[in-house]
């Protein structure tokens, strides 16, 4: 044989190699890697929530005047359900509906509260306002106050899931 | 485009070197006789990342602490996306790990390449083989279902077999009095921070080895010209990663590793086994008893360790052909008759299972089904509803989804509909379920808890549960007892039953109550084996 047609044989045989190389670990690279991204980024399966929670009597309430309530909950976390106390402020609007915004403030969940003598929520932290509708008055926050989904058995509000972006829900 | 390629290479290369050791590493030179037989080295050493890059992420998803952790893997197996892959993943990387390092040692003793002077390269690596045997020990125990409990219950207990140093091993383990949090907080803590550091440590100075004394040549390669590392020998390690990962995957994928119960230390019925690899010292030491055991438990395995470190100075003759390495070649094979033997013997003496194991991995749905309603899931099978009405995703596509129809209907339309179907839906092409007025109530109490999101789990329901349930009710148990809150309080509530009495006594109660509580006003009840056997195996499967 002569020299020079060993050499592109020798050549080709290589070529063969490395592209064999590159490709079989490109293989492994994906069949590793991209159930491990479906593994860490998409959502667990949803356990049943979307239950109701009771909150307290709302007959009493002075209409336009937000009350802070309690209330204890089920939720999902991961591989448990805790029971956890969880709170809204609650105002029965002009027209006697009832409404019950989550208590974190849109802008970057810290806790806000009722200014009783300015008659708007205020968030400590970087001074959004809202007003009893949850409309924002001022400040940074991006959109009014998200609500929680609520029902009225009787004279008692039940207190289902909070409505909002989805990364922000509970 | 390429040129600033090379540039930037440069740049780098001269900053860090990089692209010089790697070019070092690649164009290492390598004996004429070098080819398939050596690609078991680089198997293990990527079976090693799969199951560090597996490990971290079950440990994303994972509680180390017990039951906790049990709790977290149910989690990871049935509501993560791809979380059954990994664990299985992991799993069988661990057993394959365990074939490819003894694959890798049995090609190094047969060609005789632990000889002068790589003695040190095959010491360390007999480290190495028994640290993937303590990652296997101690990774046996995470899960914390009963296997994992009782099989570590056993590992500790020869543990504290060892002479003079038994008892500190066994306080190093946390294994005083029992397995119990303190075990499983030192077992995590080895399996992945001790160990998977110690691997890598050894890993380089077990590859620094074998680059400082060269791969082991064959006689009469010292006549041929050598061989670069690169691409060849790369290409033949790649093409065996590739056939090892294909079939881990394959397995993966294809062999469900089950989950068992939460571990239970007051169950008595648990009869635990070992890991595959590990029966054949679980056979060995069945071979002595009494104060012979620990012969068979810790001396024996003691002594062949000891034997596999001391190989490079117990043959120190030349190197020779590995056709006419006949000793090391019967040597070989007799310890693989000899494990063999040991491990087919204990498959073979294994008792069969007294119980249906139960994968807690699947859903389990099914479980807070009444009698009634699961006795359904049986005529729904057995009418092969399926074929034409589909169920959430499954299903034939004649008649409407059922698990959207429920809403919408009651029981006694459904009833007679089974009955009459064109009655209740002019038109419709369905036949007449011919089953007794009772059968179909249960069959129409089934549907009407079907919804999208319990469709599936309801459809996996074991064949034992679904005839168990027809079993109870066709003898009408619920009439005294409760199952799930549903039923009568003659007798006692049935959930729970396992903990409460053993399998035999309850079989032989169905044939004479008051033989066995006495004053119990329980009729007796004939029941033909396979009938028992669902039913038992059914209730003991119940939540409690």
């Amino acid at each position: 044989m002569p020299a020079e047609q060993r050499e592109t044989e020798g050549t080709t045989r290589r070529s063969f190699y490395i592209g064999a190389i590159y490709g079989i670990w490109g293989i492994i690279a994906a069949a590793l890697g991209l159930p491990a991204a479906a593994y860490l980024l998409l959502p667990p399966k949803v356990r049943k929530e979307n239950e109701w929670f009771e909150i307290g009597d709302v007959s009493k309430l002075a209409p336009e005047s937000p009350v802070e309530m309690t209330f204890r909950r089920n939720r999902v976390d991961g591989w448990k359900i805790i029971s956890e106390k969880s709170t809204a402020w609650v105002v029965k609007e002009a027209n006697h509906q009832v409404v019950a915004f989550g208590p974190q403030c849109t802008h970057l969940g810290c806790a806000y509260h009722w200014e009783e003598s300015k008659n708007e929520f205020l968030c400590p932290c970087h001074s959004s306002v809202f007003a009893v509708d949850g409309k924002v008055v001022s400040g940074p926050a991006p959109r009014p106050l998200d609500r929680y989904e609520t029902k009225i058995q009787g004279n008692r509000l039940l207190i289902g899931p909070l409505e909002g972006p989805p990364e922000q829900k509970a | 485009m390429k040129r600033r390629w090379e540039q930037a290479a440069g740049w780098l290369d001269h900053r860090t070197g990089i692209q010089t050791a790697v070019r070092q590493f690649l164009y290492e030179e390598i004996p004429a006789s070098s080819g398939w037989h050596q690609v078991f080295g680089s198997v293990a050493v990527f079976l090693f990342l799969v199951q560090a890059f597996t490990g971290a992420l079950l440990a994303f998803n994972y509680a180390p602490t017990p039951g906790d952790s049990y709790n977290s893997l149910r989690y990871i197996l049935t509501e993560l996306t791809a979380g059954r892959l990994m664990r299985g993943l992991h799993h069988w990387g661990a057993s394959m790990m365990i074939v490819v390092v003894v694959l890798h040692m049995v090609q190094v003793f047969l060609y005789g390449a632990y000889k002068k002077p790589r003695e040190a390269t095959w010491m360390v690596g007999v480290v190495l083989l028994l640290v993937t045997l303590a990652y296997g020990l101690t990774g046996y125990l995470l899960p914390w279902d009963n296997r994992a409990y009782f099989g570590t219950v056993v590992a500790t207990r020869i543990a504290g077999q060892a002479p003079v140093l038994g008892p500190y091993l066994v306080r190093l383990l946390g294994g005083v009095g029992a397995v119990g949090v303190v075990t499983f907080a030192r077992f995590y803590g080895l399996h992945v921070l001790l160990l998977p550091p110690a691997t890598l440590l050894l890993i380089a100075i077990h590859v620094y080895l074998v680059r400082k004394h060269g791969v082991a040549p064959a006689p009469g390669d010292e006549l041929l010209p050598k061989k670069q590392f690169y691409p060849r020998q790369v290409f033949m390690d790649t093409v065996a990663i590739f056939v090892a990962f294909a079939a881990l995957f394959t397995m993966a994928v294809a062999v469900r590793v089950p989950l068992e119960q939460l571990a239970d230390p007051t169950d008595t019925s648990y009869i635990p086994r070992p890991e595959w690899y590990f029966l054949f010292l679980f056979q060995t030491l069945k071979l002595f008893t009494g104060p012979l055991e620990v012969v068979g438990s810790v001396v024996l395995p003691g002594l062949a360790v000891l034997a596999l470190i001391l190989v490079p100075f117990i043959d120190r003759g030349q190197m020779v052909r590995v056709t006419r390495r006949t000793v090391a070649i019967v040597f070989v094979a007799l310890a693989a008759l000899g494990w063999t033997g040991l491990t087919a013997t204990a498959v073979m003496t294994t008792p069969p299972a007294t119980e249906v194991e139960i994968d807690y991995s699947a859903p389990t749905d099914w479980m807070q089904l009444s009698p009634e309603e699961m006795a359904g899931v049986a005529y729904f099978r057995q009418e092969n509803c399926v074929s034409c009405h589909s169920i959430g995703d499954g299903g034939g596509k004649v008649g409407p989804d059922l698990t959207t129809t429920s809403i919408h209907k009651d029981a006694a339309w459904m009833i007679q509909h089974f009955k009459r179907p064109s009655a209740m839906v002019p038109g419709s092409s369905m036949p007449p379920i011919q089953l007794t007025d009772a059968q179909l109530n249960s069959l129409a109490a089934f549907l009407l808890k079907l919804n999208p999101d319990n469709a599936s789990a309801l459809g996996n329901a074991p064949d034992f549960a679904t005839q168990g349930a027809l079993v109870y009710q066709v003898n009408r148990c619920g009439t005294c007892h409760m199952v799930n809150n549903v039923g009568m309080k003659v007798g006692p509530p049935l959930n729970g039953l396992s903990k409460r009495r053993s399998r035999s006594w309850v079989e032989d109660h169905f044939a004479d109550p008051q033989k066995l509580s006495p004053g119990s006003f329980m009729p007796p009840y004939k029941l033909s084996s396979k009938d028992m056997e669902n039913l038992t195996t059914y209730l003991f499967a119940l939540p409690e």
